[in-house]
């Protein structure tokens, strides 16, 4: 279990991580969610003890990192944001080093095949770290937080520089470890984390802007209430039509082609405007050629968790 | 503490640094050998000791500069720092292995002492005092030099800071020549590294010379620690 509550780091002037509390249960994934520069490096650096913070406290387990940082630190394995690699080791001599550094005592052979095995490095078990490719480096990185078992996961960008298959194959493995581990990952994709994460906390500027379950927060940031659609049929009068249907807010009108328009509709937060917008063109033999709800990109999310427009999130905090 | 003494001793050994401080440090030591004791047709060896520390001058900032340098520059350090390990173990297991291959290289000088056994009888205790002495000359460098290491991600900045620094201890009773203030100079002269290691080759065997160079090398590991530990903070 980690406990974090109102840790600050100051460097300098700045502010990296200002007075941020959550918490992550046994058994859950945490999605550390931000922009680059948001903090979540910072903060992630200051769980596993690698740099102090400045005010307020990170409890690992129940030991406090600064106050019992060994004990702390033999909870955690940590994949920072670049692998931790000695170039010069073959994997199998770096992940013994690490076995040792940690001081393990579960049988060495076994557990370190089982990691290589889980993590899928056996190929390149007794290659050089340095002639590895990236998505290999990054594995025996992930394969180094793993050595011990420990109870705590975090992980900062795990899947960066990994090809498609590999990030799938990636967090269906943090999934499965989320079952019996306390997992923080990192991820500026919103994707990546309503994928894998139980809970999500958005951080921007070093604040906590948001503090949810995935499906509250994916649900309330989904943007369901604004629409594209393309329509075939005459720009304005459907546009028009549009704007007579209750809980339309806004229309407006991004392309105008030869086959159809294209059309933004802003609708109220509560209104469900599709199943009517769908009768009222059929009604006028109108085409609907398409209809999405628009997919908020994480800067839209941020822009709306911190620009004023305070979103409602359901049962959670603003 | 173990595991990283151990990987660090085996990475002298992988990369050129460990051969290359050892062979340099053999041939010099072979060649005052020869100049000073085989040449001049003489048992004594404290010539090749006293030659020794201009070697240690040159050699010890090769063999310390990427100790901690290097890790925070690949940012391996991390993996150390988030282990469950203190950072006295840390610092303490990089400065074990440093000395481990230092003290190969000092070795020779006991093949030189058996050498001249074969024609003659060396002064054995003369010898053992000598080796003592650059011993613990080169664990304060040693320790000097893994300090400056932790200040630096760059290794050549660090291998030059170091050198730079050890030619000013070796410098401190010449320092303390030209002071006139006999306070001041006399701070100099007992902090002086090339007076306290010359005690030992003259064959003096003062107890606090031991605990000086002993307690120089507690106090920059000490720092280096306390470095460590800053950098966390700041």
């Amino acid at each position: 279990m980690i406990e974090v509550r109102n840790l600050s780091k100051h460097f300098g002037d700045k502010k990296a991580v200002d007075g941020i509390s959550f918490k992550a249960n046994d058994g859950e994934i945490l999605g550390f969610l931000g922009p680059n520069g948001a903090g979540k490096s910072t903060t992630m650096n200051i769980l596993t003890g690698y740099i102090s913070s400045t005010a307020g406290e990170a409890v690992i387990d129940g030991n406090d990192i600064l106050k019992n940082p060994v004990k702390a630190k033999a909870s955690i394995g940590y994949l920072p944001e670049q692998p931790p690699l000695y170039m010069d080791m073959t994997v199998k001599e770096y992940l013994n080093f690490i076995y040792d550094l940690k001081k393990c005592t579960m049988p060495r052979n076994t557990h370190i095949a089982d990691i290589c095995r889980l993590v899928k490095i056996e190929d390149v078990y007794k290659r050089v770290i340095k002639n590895l490719s990236k998505g290999y480096k990054q594995r025996v990185g992930l394969a180094q937080a793993l050595v011990g078992n420990p109870n705590v996961l975090i992980l900062d960008e795990p899947t960066v520089g990994l090809d498609p298959s590999q990030i799938i194959e990636i967090r269906t493995l943090i999934k499965k470890l989320g079952r019996n581990h306390t997992v923080i990952l990192s991820s500026h994709i919103l994707s990546e984390v309503q994928a894998v994460c139980d809970k999500i906390v958005v951080i921007n500027q070093g604040k906590i802007v948001a503090d949810d379950t995935a499906e509250h927060l994916s649900s309330s940031l989904s943007g369901e209430h604004k629409l594209s659609v393309k329509i075939d049929g005459p720009a304005k009068e459907v546009m028009e039509l549009i704007e007579t249907i209750q809980g339309v807010k806004s229309v407006t009108l991004v392309a105008e082609r030869e086959s159809y328009s294209e059309f933004t509709i802003e609708s109220e937060e509560d209104a469900d405007i599709r199943r009517e917008l769908f009768s009222r063109m059929a009604g006028r033999n109108w085409y609907i050629i398409e209809l999405k709800t628009s997919e908020l990109s994480l800067e839209d999310i941020f822009l709306r968790l911190t620009m004023g427009e305070k979103i409602k999130l359901k049962g959670g905090k603003e | 503490m173990t595991a990283i003494f151990r990987r660090e001793f085996i990475s002298y050994f992988t990369s050129p640094i460990g051969y290359v401080f050892l062979a340099i440090f053999y041939c010099a030591a072979g060649f005052f050998f020869t100049l000073s004791s085989i040449q001049q047709g003489t048992t004594e060896l404290n010539t090749v000791f006293s030659m020794l520390m201009y070697v240690l001058i040159v050699l010890v900032p090769i063999l310390t500069m990427r100790t901690f340098s290097e890790e925070k520059k690949n940012k391996t350090e991390q993996c150390l720092l988030t282990a469950p390990v203190t950072l006295g173990a840390i610092v303490f297991g990089k400065y074990l292995a440093a000395f481990l291959v230092y003290a190969m290289g000092v070795l020779i000088t006991l093949v030189f002492a058996f050498i001249v056994a074969a024609i003659s009888t060396p002064d054995w205790l003369l010898v053992f005092g000598n080796i003592l002495g650059l011993i613990l000359l080169g664990s304060a460098f040693i320790s000097v030099g893994v300090f400056v290491s932790s200040l630096t991600e760059n290794q050549v900045v660090s291998a030059v800071l170091s050198f730079a620094i050890m030619v000013i201890l070796y410098l401190f009773s010449a320092i303390a020549s030209i002071i006139p203030i006999d306070f001041i100079a006399g701070i100099f002269t007992s902090l002086s590294f090339l007076d306290r290691y010359n005690g030992f080759t003259y064959g003096s065997f003062d107890l606090s010379n031991i605990l000086f160079f002993v307690s120089v090398t507690a106090a920059f590991l000490f720092f280096t620690v306390r470095v460590l530990e800053r950098r966390r903070w700041s």
